[in-house]
């Protein structure tokens, strides 16, 4: 197969971005979209031109690491997935594909197709966790946890991280991605200790990263590559105003 | 000198060996440990939770990366589970039994205190990822599930469906951002270590380069820590991240640090097989398959081209079920590895390429429904949809084999410290527990065992007597390690050739799994130790690393692991070529029973290897120290899993 590409090309932050066009030759449908990239950019390699910047590692979905909007399309149009699971036959011989960056004003460019997602790591940071020191553990069948709440909270941890949800939205709100974090410690018992506070402080660090609101688009659950729910936000709502309102009566 | 190889094993009978050792071992107060900055290196499960254990416990911790954030590190990738000796299934598993599968497991090639510690350890770990919010799968009565992995007749291995290191790795990342948040632990993601510095033969400090800005830095520390992973991308293709690589110990290595039996190499069976050139990597398909997936093989050659589903039960050859019938498909890694590779070397290997074999759910999904079969694996059917583009629920999966983990890695004593002082070395890149081959579902429970409750006890061994002793990074040898460094960095990007990193890699991942891979022998070993230093020289005079020093330059940062994967695979080939015997991975063809299995030559190599660098960069044949194994516990035997 053949494609035509047009790909986001800027050497570093502060220069101006464009993109430009390049030809991908005989390749094969069951090489994956990155691969493709891949020699993209080893022929440049050859041509001595510089090599197109894209981040990736695990190339099985997992990791979150590829962060390309593809036609249009965080993740590109086979959802769900992640980038690095599209693979050439999803897309007709001879066509055009745009590939740009993950665009959300928190996420800052590095080169060419790669962000800077710490703003992300900083939410975590705020409260994404439970206080549980190596060490100090009750014996884990000490507190059953209902099926069902252990099911939704592994529904919710499954977020890889990618950032999608952000890029796909109008506001580049990060609520899918807050929310399922939120959620995941929310329905499990050894979270409750600290759920009020957990909420206040990631939901705060959003905010101050410059990530916008949620206007119920649902653009985030239609890319997410893990199929986070869009309805983790409606919990992540609920646990915020629960939180507000515990605070507000004093408790 | 490198005199006597000691592992420190503390004295005592098996059981009380770790108590002992805790009362006995130095300690830090809790006044004095804000006092020391401990560097790790890596935030996979391993480095992820020794950086927020040592955090938790007031150390001042640099942990580094080379991912843009902690999260992203390959153990992200672990799908199948973690294995512990809870015995919640009530079926006769022990902390005992831990140990002996695992060592049985690893063809007696480990360190039976090692191995009776991590076993101990284990429930521990249980007991911690739940309470961090790991959301294990639970029985509908609130209570944690288990399922089945190879080499073992007990359910002792915990998941969260297909996405268990993931979970694990995200509790570990989440106790790591707390302690990022309180100040105790500063993260540097994106920042690749390229070197050790030493001062007064103790490890002080590491040069690193931040991948954004390609400035090079010299960082100092009371105690260096690598938890770096493994190195099975010296093969090209296999189942590590893009980015997996042996920069760190490697140069460990360099630096004196000894490497530990660097050809115990594990080839997992299950994995999507190759399609074609294009291909940067391979996909696992976790061995919790193994669980409800039945391999097979057409008996008939002729019968391999035919859709699987058309070939009657009486014309398959279940062929795992038929050699052990007591594991059955459960058969350790790397017998099931072997099998297939025979079935299919016999011409009856399914697939275009004629190297696969089927893993058929047919049998489960009639049995359990499709449902049950979808909530165990569904993540994994999905994958393998993407990749296929085949319904595994409609037809059998295909399968190959396809380099997966690397038990070798630096040596390390009972501390888990190296022979350099100072040097410690957690999860997949020390050698320590795994012996020749590793059972599935160890390799999570070694990494956080070594972080979350090993190192913690053992790293106050060595820093008890080391206050005040952390060099500046003006000492001369930072200095001179640093201009080393960028001397490097210069050397790849002057090359200038006309050759890619991708046909170098590619190159030296063909020459070793086909003469380091699933099988070797003595004169494949030779050939391939005539042809590595060739494909190194070429590389040096022809390769082209586009770009600059000064920015973000992903060429430069591949370059630099190819050029220690291209002298690194020699040592592999050497080891492989000294340890005269089969065992495990390490499948000599010159050493097999009359069916064809490894057979092991106890007399004389039931040791660890340990090698030393010889010359000054230089690549001369290194230096060989054995460790001798002592097996008291254990009965030496065969491993049959007949
Ligand atoms: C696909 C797959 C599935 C698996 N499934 C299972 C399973 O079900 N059960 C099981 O027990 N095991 C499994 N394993 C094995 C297991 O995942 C790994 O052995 C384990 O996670 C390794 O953890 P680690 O912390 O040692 O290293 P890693 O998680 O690989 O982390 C390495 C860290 O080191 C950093 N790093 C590396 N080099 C440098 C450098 N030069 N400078 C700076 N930083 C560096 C990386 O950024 C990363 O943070 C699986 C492995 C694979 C590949």
């Amino acid at each position: 197969m053949n494609f035509k590409l047009k790909i986001w090309r800027q050497e570093d932050p502060k220069s101006k971005g464009k993109f430009a066009t390049y030809e991908a030759r005989n390749i094969s449908p069951d090489t994956s979209f990155l691969e493709m990239l891949d020699m993209v950019n080893d022929e440049l390699t050859e041509r001595g031109e510089a090599p197109i910047a894209f981040d990736s590692d695990c190339r099985e979905g997992i990791c979150g690491t590829c962060a390309l909007t593809i036609n249009g399309q965080a993740h590109g149009p086979k959802h769900p997935a992640a980038a690095c699971q599209l693979y050439m036959r999803s897309f007709d011989d001879g066509k055009t594909i745009t590939v740009e960056p993950f665009r959300a004003k928190p996420f800052p460019l590095v080169r060419d197709l790669v962000i800077d997602r710490s703003a992300l790591d900083r939410i975590v940071q705020a409260g994404g966790f439970i206080a549980a020191r190596a060490g100090s553990a009750p014996e884990a069948n000490s507190i059953p946890v209902p099926k069902h709440n252990a099911d939704l909270a592994m529904e919710a941890a499954a977020c890889i991280g990618c950032g999608a949800c952000a890029a796909a939205c109008p506001n580049a709100s990060a609520m899918l991605f807050t929310a399922a974090k939120v959620s995941h410690l929310a329905f499990l018992p050894q979270g409750a200790p600290e759920r009020t506070s957990r909420v206040t402080k990631m939901v705060r660090q959003m905010d101050a990263e410059g990530f916008g609101n949620c206007t119920n688009t649902y653009e985030c659950e239609a890319v997410c590559p893990a199929e986070i729910s869009a309805s983790f936000i409606a919990k992540l709502n609920r646990e915020y105003a629960r939180a507000i309102l515990q605070r507000s009566v004093g408790e | 000198m490198i005199g006597k190889l000691d592992g420190k094993i503390p004295p005592g009978p098996l059981e009380q060996k770790w108590r002992n050792h805790k009362n006995n071992s130095r300690l830090v107060s809790p006044n004095n440990r804000r006092k020391f900055e401990i560097i790790i290196v890596g935030s996979g499960l391993a480095g992820g939770s020794a950086a927020a254990t040592l955090g938790e416990l007031g150390y001042r911790v640099k942990c580094f990366c080379y991912q843009d954030s902690p999260r992203r590190a390959h153990s992200i990738a672990a799908q199948g589970g973690i294995n512990a000796a809870k015995n919640y299934q009530n079926d006769g598993d022990s902390v005992f039994r831990l140990f002996y599968d695992t060592i049985k497991g690893g063809d007696f090639r480990s360190r039976e205190a090692n191995v009776y510690r991590l076993a101990e350890v284990s429930n521990l770990i249980i007991d911690q990822c739940t309470e961090q919010g790991v959301p294990f799968a639970r029985e509908y009565g609130g209570l944690l599930a288990n399922r089945s992995f190879g080499g073992a007749q007990v359910s002792r291995t915990f998941y969260a469906r297909g996405q268990t290191g993931q979970q694990l790795l995200l509790g570990a990342y989440q106790a790591l951002c707390r302690q990022i948040a309180l100040g105790t632990v500063k993260m540097f993601p994106q920042t690749e270590m390229l070197d050790l510095v030493l001062v007064d033969g103790h490890a002080k400090g590491i040069i690193t380069r931040n991948l954004c800005t390609g400035e090079i830095n010299a960082f100092a520390g009371d105690a260096v820590v690598l938890a770096t992973g493994g190195y099975g991308n010296v093969f090209f293709l296999s189942t590590n991240a893009r980015g997996c690589n042996v920069t760190a110990t490697y140069r460990a290595y360099k630096r004196g640090a000894l490497f530990g039996n660097p050809c115990f190499t594990q080839i997992h069976p299950t994995c999507i097989p190759v399609t074609g050139q294009h291909q940067s990597k391979l996909t696992l398909m976790s061995e919790s398959l193994r669980n409800d997936g039945r391999v097979w093989v057409p008996q008939r050659a002729e019968d391999c081209s035919k859709p699987p589903n058309d070939i009657p039960d009486a014309d398959r050859d279940y062929y795992l079920e038929r050699k052990y019938p007591s594991f059955g498909n459960l058969a350790p890694r790397d017998i099931a590895s072997r099998a297939a590779k025979e079935v299919c070397d016999e011409g009856r290997g399914v697939g275009p390429s004629g190297r696969g074999v089927y893993l058929d759910f047919a049998d489960a999904i009639s049995r359990l429904g499709e449902d049950t079969i979808r909530e165990r694996y569904g993540n994994l059917f999905d994958i393998y949809q993407k990749i296929s583009a085949e319904d595994a629920y409609k037809m059998p999966m295909r399968i190959y084999p396809a380099v997966h983990y690397t038990m070798g890695g630096l040596w390390v004593d009972y501390n888990l410290m190296s022979n350099i002082p100072g040097l410690h070395v957690i999860g997949e890149a020390n050698f320590s527990d795994h012996g020749a081959n590793r059972l599935g579902a160890s390799a999570l429970m070694q990494g956080l065992a070594d972080g979350y409750f090993v190192l913690p006890y053992t790293l106050p061994n060595y820093l008890a007597g080391q206050i005040g002793k952390r060099p500046s990074t003006d000492h001369a040898e930072f200095k001179r390690v640093e201009s080393e460094v960028r001397e490097r960095v210069k050397k790849l990007l002057e090359v200038n050739g006309d050759r890619t990193l991708t046909l170098f890699h590619r190159e030296l991942g063909l020459l070793l799994w086909d003469k380091c891979g699933m099988t070797r022998n003595a004169a494949g070993l030779r050939e391939a130790l005539g042809k590595i230093p060739e494909l190194r020289d070429e590389f040096w005079k022809k390769v082209r690393v586009p770009g600059e020093g000064e920015s973000y330059n992903q060429s430069l940062e591949r370059a630099g692991r190819i050029a220690d994967f291209l002298e690194f695979a020699e040592l592999l080939c050497i080891d492989a070529l000294e340890r005269d015997e089969s065992c495990g991975g390490h499948f000599r063809e010159e050493h097999q029973t009359p069916d064809g299995e490894a057979q092991r030559d106890d007399e004389n190599f039931a040791a660890v290897f340990g090698w030393e660098f010889q010359g000054n960069g230089k690549v001369e044949r290194p230096k060989l120290h054995r460790e001798p194994l002592h097996f008291e516990a254990v009965h030496l035997s065969q491993r049959s899993y007949k």
